[in-house]
């Protein structure tokens, strides 16, 4: 019954999408920025619902697909040490450096532990005093502030084993990357509900006033995408290009200011670099040097030097992918060489990549 | 880069596994290939049909809401030979345990697996404990070895699924590895999701007796979507299914939704998928559900003469159809 309902609402969603649509069928582009929403879409068949000249542009929304080769290479030097038990989320695990990957590792005999979160990466450290839990701070505004709770209650506990590599992005300052590149044709953003529900709505109000472009923040549901991609349309036709919010049910505006303290206490903003977007300002979160017997790097003198760009010389195209610059499609490698099994690029492995999504779900008839 | 080692994803049911017993291991025991693609052994043993299998449990927890590793030896082999169509009569169990394992939690293991082969009708009846160091093996491995006989008539064999036939599971799918996945990883559900773990063989006997009946599998590892992808390329048909037939339980759902995984991969240890003759459908639906393990069973799709030979076709509540995929190692959370 509820199926049938559902279907209803989507027919009707389309059916405004269809009258609010271009009349002169121009290509309209829109990018969805979080891997979950390009996972959604995929399952769910949207981007086949839509009228052709509706584009959905995949962006660097995967936490997983956007960390530099040089920081698995860094994973891998963590993982050899004797005493070492990384702690990762299962998306990092399989993604390759020309050194191999941590599951390759894991095979070689590294220790490597699959957490569901951060928490449980703390307990593990917890209950093996004699061995150094590495976790692996991975994710943008949604995961960082769990992994700051972490290390705040390693630290009022006095845990001497636990620590993170803190490699946490936030969101803005891709999008204003995008935004700059001429060769990225957007006429619109859906918005991460999920990373939202921390930053609220403000951070991306220049993404309107500077650049006159509009932006609806969504839920994750195929009638959240639908909507979303109703209400940019609306401000496209009436030229009103603003930040709104689909995803009510999910956020307050401000977002989540307690989460955002807990962060604060944790990280400063720094620059970071981006696979496929290069060094970006102000866009990552480093570990505040008070907390550095928490920061893995520190701990275990990793440096990262070389972020030079790395130029695939096996013609993986992630780099231009994760702009939406090019499709999956094409890409030489997409689904012949490089298949979730033996992933080449970082956007076939995580689910929420935007090729392992392709490759998975675009097999339509 | 091609992995040159046995990666976990070699052991998930999904597509490594395959390349692994294709390219390595049938050709090292050069399997012929005119076996009965069967979940069990068929031979003739003087003028008996006999159905032999043998299957290996190293699942961690070992103690799991809905059952233990113990329950699961015993049902896991009884429905490799349920659903070969044969009457399983006697289980080996061969016991790998680590070093300082506690013996009351071995005892509690056997009892359990003695418990469920005697309820289904099925004696252990000779086995072998090896102990090895500690750190040598996580807790406790268990192997059961299962023999049956098989009626004459029966041939559940997946070459004889033609177009039209219709696809059956007999009830919500992913209750195991959600059950597995939320003990492992200590996430709470409001009402705990209880793994299905469950001996067929009486299911089986009931719904072979209603006719009909042209192949059944139990969907274990990999889940629903493997075994029809299997059942598909055997029979060199292709299968088109609805997502919203398909019965899963709402919290399995919400927990898929929560982890970024899909029920139709995650295993199941007391459910069959059918496939059964459309003139049967009211005598096997009826034999289905006038069993306690069979009450939820729901037509999922339909075998059809499309081009696609081999591929499993899945509509989705939004009409658009696209092609079920292979499980491509294990599935891993996702990180936001």
């Amino acid at each position: 019954m509820k199926a049938t309902m559902d279907k209803r609402h989507i027919q009707n969603q389309l059916a405004a999408i269809n009258r609010l649509n271009a009349k002169d069928e121009t290509i309209i582009r829109f990018m969805e920025v979080c891997g979950t929403h390009t996972h959604a879409i995929g399952k769910s068949g949207i981007r086949q619902l839509l009228p052709d000249n509706i584009q959905l542009i995949s962006g660097p929304g995967c936490p997983v697909c956007v960390t530099h080769e040089q920081e698995i290479e860094a994973f891998l030097s963590l993982a050899a040490r004797e005493n070492v038990v990384i702690a990762t989320f299962g998306d990092m695990l399989r993604v390759p450096c020309s050194r191999g990957s941590l599951d390759e590792a894991r095979g070689e005999g590294a220790r490597v532990k699959v957490v569901y979160s951060p928490l449980e990466a703390l307990s593990l450290a917890e209950r093996n005093k004699h061995l150094e839990i590495v976790f692996l701070g991975v994710g943008f505004e949604t995961t960082a502030p769990l992994v700051a709770a972490s290390m705040i209650k390693a630290q009022k506990n006095g845990l001497k084993n636990f620590s993170v590599y803190s490699l946490h992005k936030v969101i803005p300052p891709a999008l204003e990357v995008l935004l700059l590149d001429e060769r990225v044709q957007l006429n619109g953003f859906i918005l991460p509900g999920h990373v939202s529900t921390i930053i609220g709505e403000k951070p991306y109000q220049f993404i309107a006033e500077r650049f006159n472009k509009g932006g609806v923040i969504a839920g994750f549901a195929p009638h959240d995408i639908l909507e979303a991609i109703i209400m940019l349309l609306k401000q496209r036709n009436d030229v009103k290009p603003e930040i709104t919010i689909q995803y009510n049910r999910g956020m307050n505006a401000d977002g989540n200011p307690a989460a955002r303290q807990v962060l604060e206490q944790v990280f400063v903003i720094d620059d970071a670099w981006w696979r496929g977007l290069g060094m970006l300002k102000n866009s990552g979160l480093r570990i505040r040097e008070e907390l550095q017997e928490l920061d893995a790097a520190k701990k275990f003198g990793i440096v990262v030097k070389d972020y030079t760009e790395e130029v695939p010389d096996n013609g993986c195209a992630c780099g231009e992918i994760l702009k939406g610059i090019k499709l999956p499609g094409d890409c030489a490698l997409f689904g012949k060489k490089c298949t979730p099994s033996y992933p080449i690029g970082p956007c076939m492995v995580s689910s929420e990549g935007t090729c392992a999504a392709y490759y998975r779900y675009s097999q339509y008839c | 880069m091609t992995a040159e080692k046995i990666l976990l994803a070699h052991g998930s049911g999904g597509k490594l596994t395959q390349q692994l017993i294709e390219n390595i291991i049938y050709p090292i025991f050069k399997h012929n290939d005119g076996h009965d693609l069967l979940d069990a052994a068929l031979m003739c043993i003087g003028s008996s049909r006999v159905a032999l299998t043998t299957d290996s449990f190293v699942i961690s927890p070992i103690f799991f809401p809905g059952g233990d590793i113990g329950k699961l030896a015993a049902c896991g082999t009884i429905n490799d030979l349920a659903v070969s169509g044969a009457k399983p009569l006697a289980l080996t169990v061969g016991l790998i345990v680590e070093e300082g394992f506690p013996l009351q939690d071995f005892k509690k293991i056997l009892v359990s697996l003695k418990a469920t082969a005697e309820a289904a009708g099925v004696s252990v009846v000779t086995g072998d404990t090896k102990v090895v160091e500690k750190g040598n093996a996580d807790k406790i491995y268990i192997n059961t070895t299962g023999i049956g006989t098989v009626d004459d008539g029966i041939n559940l064999n997946p070459k004889n699924i033609t177009p039209g036939d219709l696809i059956v599971v007999s009830g919500p799918v992913g209750d195991h590895g959600m059950a597995i996945i939320s003990q492992r990883e200590g996430i709470a559900f409001q009402s705990p999701i209880i793994s299905d773990c469950a001996a067929l063989n009486g299911l089986t006997e009931g719904v072979l007796a209603s006719g009909g009946i042209l192949c059944m599998r139990d969907p274990t590892r990999g889940g629903v979507a493997t075994t029809l992808l299997e059942l598909a390329e055997q029979s060199q048909m292709m299968f088109e299914i609805k997502e919203d037939n398909i019965p899963v339980r709402p919290a399995v759902t919400a927990g898929c939704d929560m982890l970024g995984l899909d029920p139709l991969y995650l295993a199941n240890e007391g459910k069959l998928v059918l496939i059964i003759k459309p003139h049967k459908e009211r005598e096997v639906l009826t034999a289905l559900s006038s069993h306690p393990l069979g009450k939820g069973c729901e037509i999922i799709g339909q075998v059809t003469a499309e081009d696609k030979k081999g591929r499993v076709l899945l509509e989705n509540s939004l009409g658009v159809k696209r092609l079920v995929s292979k499980l491509e190692g294990p599935m891993l959370p996702r990180i936001c």
